[in-house]
């Protein structure tokens, strides 16, 4: 062994401060392709399904329970799919790789990975929701008025002067947003990529489809009062207010407390167990 | 020199044969806790949301009021049975008298009018008929009858006009039969004849009386010599369905049917000599009070006004026994995730490589996987199935929901069936996640090919009928047509629609789908499989 002794380089910022997390989890999303080509997925199709469902759209004799809002938004029935795996590779992917070691040892406060990956994905997500947002509605009112569906038939106009339909859109984008906070939650907590979204699409989707099995009008509306994605879709509707069970805001509120949860659950789960 | 010889081994080198494989797959399946945990949970799911969905289905007809907000539950009750086994309809004005051994009835029909309310319901006050609008139904029906007896479900054959489907043959509830087409009037009487010989009942109708054409042969096993026979009007509630995107909103109510016949002839021995006329009336069908249904005669001249209908019900409701098989959805996805982890997990932890030396023809692995796969999934879940289907049924019984009496072998393919498409969805899961190799995008391009299409199709009400339709024929979700307990009959006007139960193919054509589904993605499975590197 020669004398010399190799002098570790020390950066400058010694100190991780919460900026530099954000930087950090922002150069990871940044640095691999698959966030990307998600985001573009989604965005594409939303506009796409949107745009099939309001093509398929008619009434010709008139007078038929059109919401045309709703009808132009359908895509976010399967896009939030695509934001749920972004959500949750954006974890899961540190786990299947041992790079969740690196992670944690550069930052070991781990509450704050989870708030930056937090923040980081809602803003990809927000960007994209509000392309996809945007681009179904301007597909669905092409489609829709040239299918005669226009207000001077009287439906409600498609236009985002009118309250209830731009609160639909702002919703539907806040609705992605609390997507992604809830497939991150769980991914937090279960790690595995395959089964976080296995649960994450079996909240949404599966809550519906067992409460039509339910032969009980009580225990129906009480199970569509709590499921995420019935609730929380409440919000792309501007007809018909009344027969829901829930006002729009309060339905955007049960998603948002099921994302809560699942955050919660995934931090403490993060900061109790090894990685 | 020395020579050296190589190590070989003691085993013989006879490990590449497909048994050995699939044992190889074996072992890597029910070692690794995981897997096994998920396919018992899937199962456990099954039968446990099964469990709470039959629990929580109550059939109640006692009524709430505002003194008496939960009342004690009183059972619901069920429709007539027909001869078939199925739940039928039977309700309508019969004239009758009893028919002794072998003979014939022939009667012209000379005018089919009726009576609906176009906005629904029936009429307030003494008498039902007030406000009603002339207008006959479709599937108006009168004509002549030959019935087992006048109990509700009887067996029986009938020749009939209709409203607007010409003259038919039915018999037994679900059989149809076609004769002359276009409508009757006065100007275009209809002759219709039926004879009776043993058993065995012979449909005939005539523009003329002269001409005579057989329009059916129908065959009333084990009929008792004394049948009762005669004429009989009926008319199906009616429903006016406002199709907008997806749910349907309905109005309807009861109608009637009043019909004239004449030159009523008989053969054969009819002991009584005159007619009765009798309202026959189901409790749960959709027909006007007896007091307005009746027949007069006037020199040969009949003229029958009922309401109801001879035909099969539909079963929609909590009644069938797949009604109990929700939790088949979250088995779906227990086993989805299951076959796309089976393979995955080998390329994450480099497994593969040991796979791949130790058995070069990788697409016999595949093969290997898919038939452990399959396997292991269609038993867990045939079990489960199994379980759940008595056990839900017994539960909907005592929560007072009536069972829809269904074939054996009917249930036999709804169980097997089930089971048979969590298997193939598994080996579809497989072949996705051998393509993408990344679970997270295999397990939701998988769940969002079969869940979502099923959920937008049947249960959200969001797309339009033609895009619902659309999606049970083409996509993976096609295959829950297997689950259809009762065919959409023709005679019976209802809305066919994915939402109300019914798909656009047939159980098995649908379950094929989802099998063509597989089929491509393995064969594009094992073609990357060789052509890429592991």
């Amino acid at each position: 062994m020669s004398a010399s002794s190799v002098t570790p380089r020390i950066s400058q910022a010694w100190w991780v401060g919460p900026r530099d997390v954000l930087h950090a989890e922002w150069t990871k999303v940044r640095t691999v392709a698959g966030p990307g080509w998600l985001l573009i997925g989604a965005i594409t199709l939303m506009a796409a399904v949107g745009a099939i469902t309001a093509n398929a759209t008619r009434c010709p004799g008139g007078s038929c329970h059109i919401d045309p809002t709703k009808v132009s938004l359908t895509g976010i029935y399967l896009s939030q799919a695509v934001v749920a795996i972004l959500a949750v590779t954006s974890f899961s992917g540190e786990y299947s790789t041992g790079m969740i070691r690196l992670t944690l040892t550069a930052i070991p406060r781990r509450w704050q990975v989870l708030s930056a990956k937090a923040v980081v994905t809602s803003a990809a997500t927000l960007a994209a929701g509000l392309v996809a947002v945007a681009a179904s509605l301007v597909v669905g009112r092409l489609l829709l008025y040239g299918h005669g569906i226009t207000p001077a038939h009287g439906y409600e106009a498609l236009s985002l002067g009118t309250g209830a339909v731009l609160r639909a859109a702002a919703g539907s984008v806040l609705y992605l947003v609390l997507i992604a906070l809830l497939g991150l939650g769980v991914a937090a907590a279960v790690r595995d990529s395959a089964t976080s979204i296995a649960v994450v699409l079996g909240l949404l989707y599966l809550f519906p489809i067992i409460t039509s099995f339910v032969g009980n009008h009580d225990w129906q509306r009480h199970m569509n009062q709590i499921s995420p994605m019935t609730a929380g879709l409440y919000i792309t509707a501007t007809t018909n207010l009344r027969s829901m069970p829930l006002t729009p805001w309060q339905g955007l509120g049960v998603l948002a407390a099921w994302a809560a949860g699942a955050l919660l659950a995934g931090g403490v789960l993060l900061r109790l167990r090894d990685a | 020199m020395s020579v050296l010889t190589p190590y070989r081994s003691e085993i013989s080198s006879q490990g590449d044969g497909f048994a050995q494989l699939l044992r190889a797959e074996w072992t890597k399946f029910r070692s690794v806790r995981g897997w096994v945990i998920g396919i018992v949970v899937g199962g456990l799911l099954i039968v446990g949301l099964g469990v709470l969905t039959s629990a929580n289905s109550v059939c109640s007809t006692a009524s709430v009021s505002p003194h008496n907000r939960h009342p004690a539950p009183r059972a619901c009750p069920a429709p007539a049975t027909g001869p078939g086994g199925g739940w039928v309809s039977d309700s309508y004005y019969f004239v009758r008298q009893p028919l002794a051994g072998n003979g014939t009835l022939t009667v012209r029909v000379t005018s089919l009018t009726g009576l609906y309310s176009n906005r629904g319901g029936i009429g307030r006050g003494p008498n039902p008929l007030a406000g009603m609008t002339p207008g006959v139904q479709p599937w108006s029906k009168a004509g002549i009858i030959i019935r087992a007896s006048t109990a509700r479900g009887s067996a029986y054959a009938a020749m009939m006009v209709t409203g607007s489907h010409g003259v038919r043959m039915q018999w037994n509830f679900t059989r149809d039969r076609a004769g002359i087409a276009w409508k009757v009037s006065a100007k275009s009487p209809r002759w219709l004849r039926l004879t009776r010989s043993g058993d065995v009942i012979r449909g005939y109708d005539s523009a003329d009386g002269r001409r005579w054409t057989l329009v059916g042969t129908a065959t009333l096993a084990g009929l008792r010599t004394t049948v009762q026979a005669g004429l009989f009007a009926a008319s199906p509630g009616y429903t006016v369905t406002t199709t907008s995107v997806g749910t349907a909103s309905a109005v309807g109510g009861p109608t009637l049917a009043t019909a004239t016949f004449d030159r009523l002839s008989e053969r054969g021995t009819w002991p009584a000599g005159r007619w009765i006329g009798e309202d026959i009336q189901g409790r749960t069908d959709n027909a006007l009070p007896a007091s307005v249904q009746g027949f007069t005669e006037d020199a040969g001249q009949f003229k029958v006004s009922g309401s109801g209908d001879i035909a099969p019900a539909n079963s929609d409701g909590p009644g069938q026994s797949s009604r109990t098989l929700g939790g088949a959805f979250a088995g779906l996805i227990a086993a989805v995730v299951i076959g796309v982890m089976f393979i995955t997990a080998e390329y994450r932890r480099d497994m593969i490589r040991t796979t791949f030396t130790a058995s070069p023809r990788r697409g016999r692995v595949l093969a290997a996987k898919a038939v452990v796969l399959a396997s292991v999934t269609f038993v867990t879940s045939l079990i489960a199935v199994a379980i759940t289907i008595p056990l839900g049924d017994h539960l909907l019984r005592a929560n007072g929901n009536p069972i829809f009496p269904l074939p054996a072998l009917t249930l036999l393919r709804i169980a097997v069936g089930t089971a048979a498409l969590l298997a193939v969805a598994a080996v579809l899961a497989l072949a996705v996640g051998t393509l993408l190799r990344r679970s997270a995008a295999a397990v939701t391009v998988v769940i969002a090919g079969i869940v979502l299409p099923y959920l937008l199709a049947v249960i959200t009400g969001v797309l339009p009928v033609s895009a619902e339709e659309w999606l049970a024929r083409v996509t993976p979700a096609a295959a829950f047509a297997i689950q259809q307990a009762t065919p959409a009959y023709p005679q019976v006007d209802a809305t066919y629609t994915p939402g109300t139960g019914y798909f656009p193919l047939a159980p098995w054509a649908g379950f094929a789908v989802l099998c063509a589904w597989a089929a491509v993605f393995v064969a594009l499975a094992a073609v990357r499989l060789r052509r890429r590197d592991a």
